[in-house]
């Protein structure tokens, strides 16, 4: 057991590794209630998220769709990560990261004064996420008919509500699945469902190996205050258009959008015997300097995997310094890995495609 | 609870020595030391007829959470290495008294340090 944002969760509830693999080739389920979900309320909510988060909730035009978004500070660092989805009658369901909650809270709650705008957290809730190639049958065969078509009938990042259940199709792993927002008093009657039919429990562990191959950054590790979201492998979730939309950061960002930010975040591969960990150093010969945000062992991939943010003019490879040993790293575009599939080289490409790297 | 079999001796470090009836002993690390560090990914073993110290670094195991050193809890010469743990880590989270075990040490001439009685080691075990 950790303390993850002032909650009590397990690392792992046996293996991670088995529990990794359960997720990339069957079903797993995580209790993830720690999340805040906060629901607005006003006639302006739209008006007021559309200044609030870089990406632009006018894109969500049907109610139940969900979009990815940072939240900035005027200087354009990353307050948090979130998603939000558009429900009915122009009201959107948000859902932060726990360890930044009462942060976040304050933050919306005060930008939403001006527009009238009510900030109502959903602790009433908790959240169960079902990952995996199964994960979407299994859940589905615990439904109520109507319930299981109209979430089967889902597409990827979108939600419906049914009865007291909100069911979206979205996730954290890579792989396809559904996050469930239910009662507090239903999620374990739900979660004994899951693993009766074989849904294995995942912990914190697993959901860290996960992402990282799905190349999703960890607020926290790969993003923070101090960093913005061009140089967080983020700038696709800026909606700079249209032009006149001034949302909170924006000013900032746009001098380093037109000179290109001098930093990003890339992937690292490296083939030697060892494990990559956050802030271990980077050296890139010639360019300069950065550091691991997220380093882990792909248990997919079978060796280790990094996020680190490099110089913009980073090549093919770098040197990590791992535990006082300089070992080459290869830089690769993230994500790592998708619904199961290996997507970047598994060996140097430079070595040629015969040249075996494990021992 | 973690497994502790009453006939090895432990060194607070963590790790495990079995004598054995020619003389020669068998290192590992423990069963609490292997659930403490979840499931090993890598495991650095050393070189046959490398000369250790008591207490010198000799390992080192990797988990998907960290990497560890591992010390000899006596000091003697590497007989064998077990090279089985180069493809299946796992073998330490499955078995770390059997088929996870490191190492055969010759162990020096000379007076043996003082190690941990199965009972010695569960209340190290218990402090974490």
């Amino acid at each position: 057991m950790v303390d993850f944002g002032g909650w009590d969760m397990p690392l792992n509830y046996g293996s991670q590794i088995e529990e990794h693999h359960a997720v990339r080739r069957t079903a797993g389920v995580f209790d993830v209630s720690h999340m805040c979900v906060a629901d607005t309320s006003g006639a302006r909510s739209e008006e007021f998220l559309r200044q609030l988060l870089a990406n632009d909730v006018a894109r969500l035009t049907d109610a139940g769709q969900a979009l990815y978004s940072c939240m900035l500070n005027p200087a354009g660092g990353i307050l948090d990560d979130l998603i939000v989805y558009r429900r009915h009658a122009g009201q959107f369901r948000l859902v932060v990261n726990a360890g930044t909650r009462d942060k976040d809270l304050a933050w919306m709650r005060t930008a939403a004064g001006p527009f009238d705008v009510q900030i109502s957290e959903r602790s009433d809730l908790a959240m169960l996420a079902v990952q995996g190639p199964q994960a979407r049958a299994q859940l589905a065969a615990l439904l109520p008919a109507a319930a299981a078509d109209a979430a089967l009938a889902l597409p990827g990042f979108c939600g419906t509500q049914q009865g007291e259940w909100f069911i979206a199709r979205t996730g954290y792993t890579g792989e396809d699945g559904f996050e469930v927002m239910l009662p507090n008093g239903a999620a374990v009657e739900l979660w004994r469902q899951l693993n009766a039919r074989g849904v294995r429990s995942c912990g914190l562990g697993a959901r860290d190996t996960l992402r990282l191959e799905a190349g999703m950054n960890l607020y926290g590790s790969d993003m923070t205050e101090s960093t913005h979201p061009l140089e967080s492998g983020l700038g696709w979730t800026i909606a700079w258009d249209p032009p006149q939309r001034q949302f909170t950061g924006r000013a900032a960002l746009e001098p380093i959008r037109r000179s290109g930010s001098p930093r990003r975040l890339v992937g690292l591969v490296l083939d030697e015997r060892a494990v990559m960990r956050s802030h271990q150093a980077v050296a890139v010969p010639g360019v300069g300097a950065g550091e691991i945000t997220s380093g882990s062992f792909s248990p997919t991939m079978g060796r280790s995997i990094a996020l680190a943010r490099v110089p913009a003019a980073t090549g093919a490879t770098v040197t990590v310094d791992v535990r006082g040993k300089p070992l080459p790293a290869r830089v690769v575009k993230p994500p790592f890995v998708r619904h199961g599939r290996v997507l970047v080289p598994l060996e140097n490409q430079q070595q040629g495609q015969g040249a075996a790297v494990h021992e | 609870m973690s497994d502790i079999p009453a006939d090895l001796k432990y060194a607070r470090s963590h790790e495990w020595l079995r004598q054995l009836p020619d003389g020669t002993v068998e290192v590992g690390i423990s069963d609490h030391a292997q659930e403490s560090l979840g499931d090993l990914v890598f495991v650095e073993v050393p070189e046959v007829g490398r000369t250790l110290a008591a207490g010198e670094a000799f390992a080192v195991v990797e988990s998907v959470k960290a990497a560890s050193d591992v010390y000899s809890p006596v000091a003697g010469t590497v007989l064998a290495v077990n090279s089985k743990l180069a493809t299946a880590p796992e073998l330490i989270n499955k078995a770390p008294y059997g088929d996870g075990w490191l190492m055969k040490l010759k162990p020096a001439a000379g007076a043996p340090p003082a190690l941990l009685s199965a009972a010695e080691y569960a209340r190290v075990a218990d402090e974490g």
